[in-house]
């Protein structure tokens, strides 16, 4: 965008940024990254009863490019891992990570050969979400972490 | 024999005992099935006597197992099923541990592919004659057999590469 | 002959992917036309990747296409494979059913029930008629929970998207019937080893009661959408043909056996709990492709809408949980206020259930996928030596692989959707 060249940090920046984040944070639509059990607790996410839509999340994009945060719901293996990576690489920046469930964040209860112990071995995580696996509530909140995450630590200066 | 079997697994035993006799090693039961233990030569032969003399015309499941001991250690289980009479029955082979081959029973029942490409990849054992026998839950590029009992629960470190996390420019 | 190879540049598991490629090359070679002319470059290699919005989970289809038209596909699955069959060789008995759990987690009611049988039959458990029944109704209900999404996913895959919303309603008010029971929405772990973890309460079983006689009435509105919708049934019918005479030989089982012919059902065929004494029926049909699938499966809840009502009509008073201390987990009240109780808690969790060494059993159940059966082999200690899984998901998908050959790209979906395959057992 030029801005930092042009005014550098100060008022013009931080309001800018204050639009542009409350614009970003109120529609992240979601790649879902859905492997396993977790995923059915991500369509039930989406589903009529928790629904993520009302949070901005309209559509769950299934193509990297139009999406904004990655959810990796299920366990993660190392065969699958590269795939997950090339999708995550994919994305446009400004992107996002959920891991969600016990088992994206630390391997969980899947402590074995096939497993990696926690996708943040080669993703960069933004929020993790316990639970094996977590009610939607649970999920909506790691939703609205992000949210405040893009509002509070986000800014055009990084996108350069 | 004192085991109480079926009229069809009865027929069975009979006529493994005179058609196969030098191949029939031992039958037996446990929890209400019928197990038979042959020799491995002959397995592509028996299995087709099975599905064309006595109908047993379903199979259910191919099963490796590592009996670890220092002869004879691994075992296949073929478990077949008679959809007329609702029998089912195991044959169980054994073969050595090094370099262990088994004929292939695709030719048989064509559902036997998968199966064996598991068996394959669990435990090494090579099936011969089978059209593709490839592994199937890992990639090609892993060279260890998982479910041996040697091969330790949490894996290798490094037999198996995480990606790179600094993306290369395409 | 190796053109695919020679064009292909793999990013990662370079000796895999180069593997997968010439075996596609290599399959039907035998009968294989050579192809002299491509005027118009219609041939391609088409990836279905293992990320992909409509493969219902992690699976990788490789297509070679001409044009429309699929001259051959290869499936790659292991992208979910744990090596659950190694866990369980360290784990007792009890502590594995979790891990049943999160192998077809559609339906995990019926994976828990399958192990503990398995066990159960090994150690020579006897477990009480209460719990019986109150474990076929949670299977039926699971049954209906897991042909719902199946429901959603494949009418939503059809290109009609407000049925996933519908069937995740019901969805949500069985995921409440398993909130009341059992404490959490899906991978419920109930079943215990000798039993079941607990009873119903008063308002676990009026749940049920209004939730099946509500459901009737939405499947029947159901049936009136698709039943005789033109673009449903012209999506549907002769596509992914299972022939009657090829359908034992590949291997398929469950509602894929039954749409082609076979009344195979091991309810019927070897029953289990006390199916024997229900009255159902198992539905079937000729035609193999996948309207009869569809019907198949629809007519299968109706089904287990009927035995659950006849489940509750039958079902006695009594103890939910075998009282021998070697064998089952004692009550809480005995474990909080008696020494023996609390010694056989720990006893159990410890070491838990030791069935006699040398023993073998193989028990399959009907999961709403097909037949899934549990082979264990004991050696006297707590651990299996050997367990392994027949999962029913494994089969259909090989029966996928042979059916894809002669359809179009874009019934690929439809397909998958119709066989319903689950990949959290598939991998295992």
């Amino acid at each position: 965008m030029g801005i930092e060249s042009a005014m550098g940090e100060g008022f013009f920046t931080t309001k800018v940024d204050a639009l542009t984040n409350w614009a970003r944070a109120n529609a992240a639509w979601p790649m879902p990254m859905g492997l396993a059990c977790c995923a059915i607790e991500m369509m039930a996410f989406a589903g009529p009863r928790y629904d993520a839509s009302r949070f901005g999340s309209e559509v769950m994009r299934f193509s990297p490019r139009q999406s904004d945060v990655m959810i990796v719901a299920g366990w993660s293996t190392y065969k699958m891992s590269h795939a997950i990576r090339r999708i995550w690489d994919q994305m446009p920046d400004p992107k996002w990570c959920i891991a969600m469930g016990a088992c994206a964040s630390t391997g969980g209860m899947h402590r074995c050969y096939g497993v990696v112990q926690g996708v943040d071995n080669y993703l960069p995580v933004d929020a993790y979400i316990s639970g094996c696996p977590p009610r939607p509530d649970a999920l909506l909140h790691a939703l609205m972490k992000i949210q405040d995450k893009i509002k509070t630590e986000h800014s055009v200066l990084l996108d350069t | 024999m004192s085991l109480d079997l079926t009229e069809t697994v009865q027929g069975v035993v009979d006529g493994l005992s005179s058609e196969y006799s030098e191949d029939l090693i031992e039958v037996y039961k446990s929890c209400d099935h019928t197990y038979i233990r042959v020799e491995a030569e002959n397995i592509k032969e028996i299995l087709n006597y099975l599905k064309t003399k006595h109908h047993f015309i379903f199979l259910c499941d191919i099963i490796g197992a590592d009996r670890y001991t220092s002869d004879e250690r691994f075992e296949v289980i073929y478990n077949i099923m008679n959809l007329r009479t609702q029998d089912r029955i195991f044959v169980k082979i054994r073969c050595e541990e090094e370099d262990p081959k088994v004929d292939s029973a695709t030719s048989v029942w064509s559902s036997a592919g998968w199966m064996e490409r598991e068996a394959y990849d669990m435990y090494g054992i090579r099936f011969e004659g089978h059209p593709d026998l490839r592994r199937i839950f890992m990639p090609e590029d892993f060279d260890y057999f998982p479910l041996r009992k040697e091969f330790p629960l949490l894996g290798i470190p490094g037999s198996i590469e995480l990606p790179n996390t600094t993306p290369d420019t395409e | 002959m190796n053109e695919i190879n020679s064009k292909v540049k793999p990013q990662f598991f370079e000796k895999h992917q180069r593997g997968i490629y010439k075996s596609l090359e290599d399959k039907h070679t035998t009968i294989e036309e050579i192809d002299a002319e491509d005027p118009l470059n219609a041939k391609m290699i088409l990836n279905m990747g293992p990320q992909h919005p409509a493969t219902h989970g992690v699976l990788r289809l490789i297509l070679q296409l001409r044009g429309e038209l699929i001259e051959k596909t290869k499936i790659d699955i292991g992208y979910l494979h744990r090596g659950v069959e190694k866990i369980a060789e360290n784990k007792t008995y009890q502590e594995f059913m979790p891990y049943t759990d999160r192998m077809d987690y559609l339906s995990p009611y019926s994976n828990n029930v399958a192990l503990c049988m398995a066990v159960e039959k090994l150690a020579e458990v006897e477990v009480p008629e209460r719990a019986q029944y109150i474990r076929m109704i949670c299977m039926e209900l699971a049954r209906i929970s897991s042909h719902l999404l199946w429901l959603g996913t494949m009418v939503m895959d059809a290109g009609a998207i407000s049925f996933f919303i519908w069937t995740f309603r019901e969805r949500e008010k069985i995921y409440d019937i398993f909130d009341e029971v059992a404490g959490h929405r899906f991978t419920v772990s109930h079943s215990r080893i000798g039993g079941v973890a607990n009873d119903f309460t008063d308002r676990a079983v009026g749940r049920i009661k209004e939730f099946v006689t509500k459901f009737e009435q939405e499947l029947k509105d159901w049936h009136g959408l698709l039943d005789r919708n033109r673009i449903f049934i012209e999506r549907n019918q002769d596509v992914g043909i299972v022939k009657t005479e090829d359908a034992l030989d590949i291997g398929a089982t469950g509602p894929v056996l039954r749409a082609s012919g076979f009344a195979v059902d091991q309810r019927i065929i070897t029953p289990y709990l006390k199916y024997g004494e229900v009255d159902f029926e198992v539905p079937t049909r000729m035609e193999g492709d996948n309207l009869a699938r569809y019907f198949v499966r629809m007519e299968e809840m109706d089904q287990s809408l009927k035995i659950i009502k006849q489940c509750f009509d039958k079902m006695p008073k009594g103890p939910v949980r075998t009282n021998n201390a070697k064998q089952a987990y004692p009550s809480k009240d005995e474990v909080y206020y008696s020494m023996e109780g609390m010694i056989h808690d720990f006893m159990m969790t410890d070491t838990g259930i030791c069935p006699p060494a040398g023993k073998e059993v193989y028990h399959a159940v009907e999961s709403p996928k097909g037949e899934l059966g549990y082979y264990i082999q004991s050696d006297g200690t707590g651990h299996p030596w050997r367990l392994k899984v027949n999962a029913p998901s494994f089969r259909n998908l090989q029966v996928l692989e042979n059916i894809l050959d002669g359809e179009m790209v874009a019934d690929t979906v439809v397909i998958i959707g119709g066989v319903d395959p689950v990949m959290g057992e598939a991998d295992k």
